[in-house]
């Protein structure tokens, strides 16, 4: 039961990825010109959903489904023609079948009628195609469905027959000669060959033949020339093969017949040829919408994978995108395995620990006296580059592609597109580029808002961008790249750009701005990320409810990330996120305060000095500035933010790290000492305790000890909040805290 | 105690603990005791986790004086409440010999740090006073679930669970006085 159960949590799961296939092929479809290999990829996802379904007793879904195959069937045989109706309802079907699998996967019986409305959009665009879709040998004037197994009578002589060159094929063509097909029927050859441990498993072929005979008049001749004398027979062994002669009517179709030896499809040799009545027409063209080579006159073959040991895969070369039910078959040989998260996450946790214990090591090993124990020093220096590589290759097993979020946004902006009566084309580029799957899964809700607010806010109807001269669908480009250690995500508009004017005159109404501030255009385009901050005139279905864009860089800011924007008024808007490639590991610089050890991230680190008395001053009685490459920058000492008891307070005799925030502000961090650069596993303070203001997470340091990891923007927020209570700042601590300041151990 | 010491009877037998609770008298609990100066508080022994020596923690910046740190939990990182100044006595000056109890409640763990373990008491369920009316300024009577007389001492029971969503939300006013605080001024 449980190992029902198990695979059931299989089926769920690769279901929702043939969901996933199947909408971004729909999406790709687009009338007048269908690419049969998109078709058929989405008619594969579908038939694997109902025959997996099948399996498990989910009829329901399996009508569903079944509906939904027939009319792709349709548009794959090109009796149901691809308009824009179609493929909304197509998609609206895919949506109801990912309802169906949430239904079928709580056990719940979906609410009556919830296909009704969805099967008769179906069966409407069926009718409006030719009636018989599925009986080519009805209707030969038709292409063919599947050329792989559908009868086909091209004229010329084909080699690929050599291919499967086999001899009960042959025997199987030539009693086609003698015996011909009686019109609406179709006669399989099923050469049946198992792996000898076939039984082994608990297959028994008598079934699989019982079930061959509900299919049609069956013939079953039993091939004994392998079976051993008495003395070498053992018994636990098969030593038997069949070739069953199959005559069905038109609507068996090759799906039916591999469905009957599905669980046996990797430990047996079948062949499976198809042969049809004699042309009423005696020529019909050959298959003009997917010429697939292996049209054989008068008979078509289609292998199934390969016994083990039989000839090296040709048969695969010669047909790179088998069609119909061989495919999913042909799939199984994919070099991937599918593995639960958690296994790999205790992995990386693991990685983290050893990361930990041999930065510990390599403390401890400092202390040694020099010139002594070189073969430690050498042995630990390769342990280090061991760990390193470990590391590295478990990260890249959680890295994915970002075409996984990408890949939801045609969808999006087809909808923003038909709600706002606007043209707009997405161009997406650098799908491939891989991230943290934990990064992946969090772009999600960033990116949606975003690209709904470029297409609601940043892109102007079709005829005013008429009016300026642009074309009449604006163009939103999402891109994805690899830059230093980090990924880049940019959305592009070619819209009308941030309305500065109107930023400013709603921040200031809003009271976000002083009436009378002098902000540059950096600083106006940034509004839009404050909190509460909406422009929208109407509140619109899409966005405009005011929590668009500050929860987007709340989000980007808690993966660790940036957000900027670049706009130039009547040209468009510019987003570029930047966020780390991973989760877990961060390269840090360690600090010390007072007693304090802290972590700051080393791609906030511009450069660390201690600066001059001269180079110092004191801004407006609030706070200090220093000047540092002909710049002044405001220095915040962290002893003050986390009151922290024994530090260095007088910057000339502490260090001034310069760093520098998302929005490229910069800042000089005053601390006691840096204390060296170090790869640190990220550790979450939330999940047993809080999060705290100016802490990103926290580490765990080469003694064991526990080290807080700064969120320099966090800091810059937290300065900005004393530079408005303390008058002054260098001499009292954080008066206005709640709690003491932390005491001296 | 040493450092590393978890008290194998408390933290490696929980489940055995549990059936004898069981067999012995249904409504019956075990008790995890500990001293905090001249007081003697109790805990349910299921939420213990374990029970170690202090080692030293590391501060978190900007929060009320009982909680103690963060320290590092083979890989996980907890906070440490400081029990004493948690009940107003203020800051624990810790020693080597001062324990820190591990307490799990649902996904979280957290430790307590106590000045000593004293016992391990079975107490029934009749035997449990309902604490008093108790002076709100020192001690908040909700996440005191009764009172247990052993022998000639008196033990407070607390119930973890209450004690760290009070915790949660003195803390949650304290992080929020900040802003408040700036539109003051």
């Amino acid at each position: 039961m449980e190992d029902l159960s198990r695979f059931k949590q299989t089926y769920f799961d690769e279901s929702a990825e043939l969901l996933e296939v199947a909408e971004s092929g729909l999406l790709r479809l687009t009338p007048g010109e269908v690419d049969s290999d998109e078709v058929n990829a989405i008619f594969r996802a579908v038939h694997s959903i109902k025959g997996g379904g099948g399996a498990f007793g989910f009829t329901e879904l399996v009508a569903f489904a079944h509906e939904f195959e027939t009319v792709m069937d349709g548009v794959r045989n090109n009796t149901v023609p691809v308009t824009t109706e179609l493929v909304d309802t197509l998609i609206r079907a895919n949506d109801l079948l990912g309802q169906m699998l949430a239904y079928a996967r709580e056990g719940d019986p979906a609410p009556a009628g919830t296909t009704d409305g969805t099967v008769a959009a179906l069966r409407r665009h069926l009718s409006g195609g030719a009636p018989q879709a599925q009986a080519p040998a009805a209707a030969p004037a038709a292409p063919p469905p599947t050329p792989v197994y559908a009868p086909t009578y091209a004229d010329d002589e084909d080699d690929e027959a050599g291919l499967f060159g086999d001899a009960m094929a042959a025997i199987a063509a030539a009693r086609a000669e003698e015996d011909p097909v009686p019109p609406g029927k179709l006669r399989w050859t099923i050469v049946f060959r198992p792996r000898s441990d076939l039984l082994m498993s608990g297959n028994e072929p008598a079934f699989m033949l019982r079930a061959l005979r509900r299919l049609g008049d069956a013939t079953v001749e039993c091939h004994t020339d392998a079976l051993p004398n008495l003395q070498n027979l053992e018994a636990e062994l098969l030593h038997l093969s069949w070739t069953v002669t199959l005559l069905a009517d038109a609507d068996v179709d090759l799906d039916k017949i591999n469905d009957v030896f599905e669980f046996v499809a990797d430990d047996c040799d079948i062949r499976i040829t198809a042969e049809a009545p004699p042309p009423a027409a005696p020529e019909a063209p050959p298959p003009v919408t997917d010429p697939v080579p292996v049209a054989t006159p008068p008979t078509v073959v289609a292998a199934i994978p390969e016994a083990p040991k039989a000839e090296p895969p040709k048969a695969e070369a010669a047909r790179p995108r088998p069609n119909g039910g061989g495919a999913e078959h042909a799939g199984l040989t994919s070099h991937t395995i599918r593995v639960d998260l958690d296994k790999i996450d205790r992995l990386v946790n693991m990685v983290g620990e050893m990361v930990i214990t041999q930065a510990m090591i390599a403390e401890h090993v400092r202390e040694l006296p020099p010139g002594e124990f070189q073969e430690l020093l050498e042995g630990l220096e390769q342990l280090a580059q061991h760990t390193r590589e470990l590391r590295e290759s478990v990260m890249s097993i959680r890295a994915q592609p970002v075409s996984s979020v990408f890949s939801r946004m045609p969808r999006l902006v087809r909808e923003c597109a038909a709600t706002t009566g606007k043209e707009v084309q997405l161009v997406t580029s650098g799908e491939t580029t891989e991230v943290d799957k934990t990064v992946v899964e969090n772009l999600v809700d960033p990116l949606t808002h975003m690209i709904r607010n470029s297409i609601d806010h940043g892109l102007e109807g079709p005829d005013e961008r008429e009016r300026v001269g642009k074309p009449r669908a604006g163009t939103v480009h999402l891109s994805a790249q690899h830059r230093s250690g980090r990924i880049v995500i940019e959305i592009t508009d070619d819209g009308r750009g941030i309305n500065r004017p109107k930023v400013l005159s709603k921040a200031i109404e809003k009271g976000l701005v002083q009436p009378g501030a002098t902000l540059s255009d950096e600083e106006i385009d940034n509004l839009i990320f404050l909190p509460g901050f909406s422009t929208a005139d109407q509140v619109s279905n899409l966005s405009g409810r005011g929590v668009g864009m500050d929860v987007v860089r709340r989000n980007i800011t808690s993966l660790g990330g940036r957000i900027g924007v670049y706009s130039t008024p009547g040209e468009g808007s510019r987003f570029v996120l930047s966020l780390p490639l991973t989760l877990a590991v961060l390269d840090g610089m360690v600090i010390s305060v007072g007693e304090e050890r802290f972590v700051l991230p080393l791609t906030n680190i511009v450069e660390s000095l201690r600066p001059k008395a001269a180079d110092l001053h004191g801004l407006v009685g609030k706070c200090d500035v220093m000047m540092a490459r002909g710049e002044y920058v405001r220095l915040v000492y962290l002893h003050q933010l986390f009151g922290i008891p024994g530090a260095v307070a007088d910057p000339t005799h502490a260090l001034v790290v310069l760093v520098e925030t998302e929005d490229g502000s910069r800042l000089g961090l005053v601390v006691d000492e840096v204390l060296g650069q170090q790869q640190v596993v990220i550790k979450s303070l939330e999940a047993n305790f809080r999060r705290l203001d100016g802490v990103a997470a926290a580490t765990i340091l080469g003694d064991g000890r526990v080290a807080l990891i700064l969120d320099v923007a966090g800091l810059r927020e937290m300065s900005r909040h004393m530079d408005s209570r303390a008058p002054r700042p260098p001499s009292p601590p954080v008066a206005a805290l709640p709690a003491p300041a932390l005491e001296p151990v | 105690m040493s450092s590393s010491t978890a008290l194998a009877t408390v933290g490696g037998s929980r489940t055995d603990a549990r059936n004898d609770v069981m067999a012995v008298n249904a409504a019956e609990e075990q008790y995890v005791t500990f001293t905090v100066g001249s007081e003697e508080y109790g805990v349910n022994i299921l939420s213990v986790r374990e029970i170690r020596g202090w080692t030293p923690e590391s501060r978190l910046p900007n929060l009320p004086d009982y909680v103690r740190g963060v320290i590092n939990l083979r890989g996980i990182i907890i906070p440490i409440f400081d029990l004493r100044a948690r009940f107003g006595g203020g800051a624990t000056s810790v020693t080597k010999r001062h324990v820190v109890v591990v307490i799990q409640v649902g996904e979280r763990t957290r430790g307590i740090l106590v000045d000593a373990i004293s016992d391990i008491l079975a107490i029934g369920h009749d035997a449990i006073k309902p604490p008093p009316d108790v002076d709100g300024g020192m001690v908040d009577a909700e996440y005191l679930s009764g009172l247990y007389t052993a022998d000639d001492r008196m033990v407070t029971l607390l119930s973890v669970e209450k004690l760290f969503s009070v915790e949660n939300s003195e803390l949650d006013s304290a992080t929020k006085a900040l802003p408040a605080l700036e539109r003051a001024s």
